[in-house]
């Protein structure tokens, strides 16, 4: 039950593997806020599903965001991406596209430069799954 | 630079001082997941860019690692403060080891 206690709200109900993966990622101490989770909420095709990531920073020396990861609790492997920003950025937003298998939660965590950590997340339906096709 | 994976890179023309810009990034590659079955029930084995960089002479700009759940032929949009001229250089990390790299004069204004 402890990973009960470190998770809050849907990350709790993410199959092992990713709740695993995203109780390292927040420490069990991510707050909900400062991470923008672009995708759609109904995907045809889960072979290419546009994702963007912003993450609200002034992304200067003193205060930038350092990581950010993208997580698909219901994919084979639950990590899909990690980023890394350097000040020299500008701005934390990231675009790219991925695979979802299947109907899922995505979740994205961001580290920032004092150390503090943030989790948001979007349900996503997908209407053919992606990862064992082709394409 | 080996085999067509063709990486191309979309910079502004014009790009002023202390102006935040996108950079728009894609390469030609299956990014094969390992999940995948061929036509005889054998699983693909896993071939995909693993990791991209951009720098800007010698200074990170932003760094990504990929898994198999990035869509083949990846995409990749990000941002860069431009304060001064420089060399960028983008680079493309394949599971076999081969880096594609690909550099763009960046200009200020």
């Amino acid at each position: 039950m402890v990973a009960a206690r470190m998770l809050a709200g849907p990350a709790r109900a993410a199959p092992a593997e990713a709740r695993a993966l995203l109780e390292r990622l927040t420490a069990g101490r991510a707050r909900s806020g400062r991470i923008r989770l672009g995708v759609a909420e109904i995907v045809e095709n889960g072979n290419l599903v546009p994702v963007t990531l912003a993450v609200d920073s002034p992304m200067t020396e003193a205060d930038h965001v350092r990581r950010l990861y993208l997580v698909a609790e219901r994919n084979p492997q639950a990590l899909a991406a990690s980023f890394t920003f350097t000040p020299l950025g500008g701005k934390a937003e990231v675009q790219v596209r991925v695979r979802l298998m299947e109907s899922q939660t995505v979740f994205a965590v961001a580290e920032m430069s004092d150390g503090s950590l943030w989790i948001a997340e979007k349900s996503v339906q997908v209407t053919v799954g992606g990862c064992t096709g082709s394409g | 630079m080996s085999s067509g994976i063709n990486p191309r890179v979309r910079l502004p023309e014009r790009v002023r001082k202390g102006e935040v810009i996108e950079i728009r990034t894609v390469v030609s590659h299956p990014m094969e997941s390992g999940q995948r079955r061929d036509a005889e029930g054998r699983l693909v084995p896993r071939r995909i860019l693993n990791r991209f960089t951009c720098h800007l002479g010698e200074a990170l700009v932003f760094e990504a690692k990929l898994e198999p759940a990035i869509a083949a032929n990846p995409f990749i949009s990000f941002h860069m403060r431009a304060e001064a001229s420089g060399q960028l250089v983008f680079a493309w990390t394949d599971d076999d080891g081969t880096v594609h790299r690909l550099e763009r004069a960046l200009t200020v204004t």
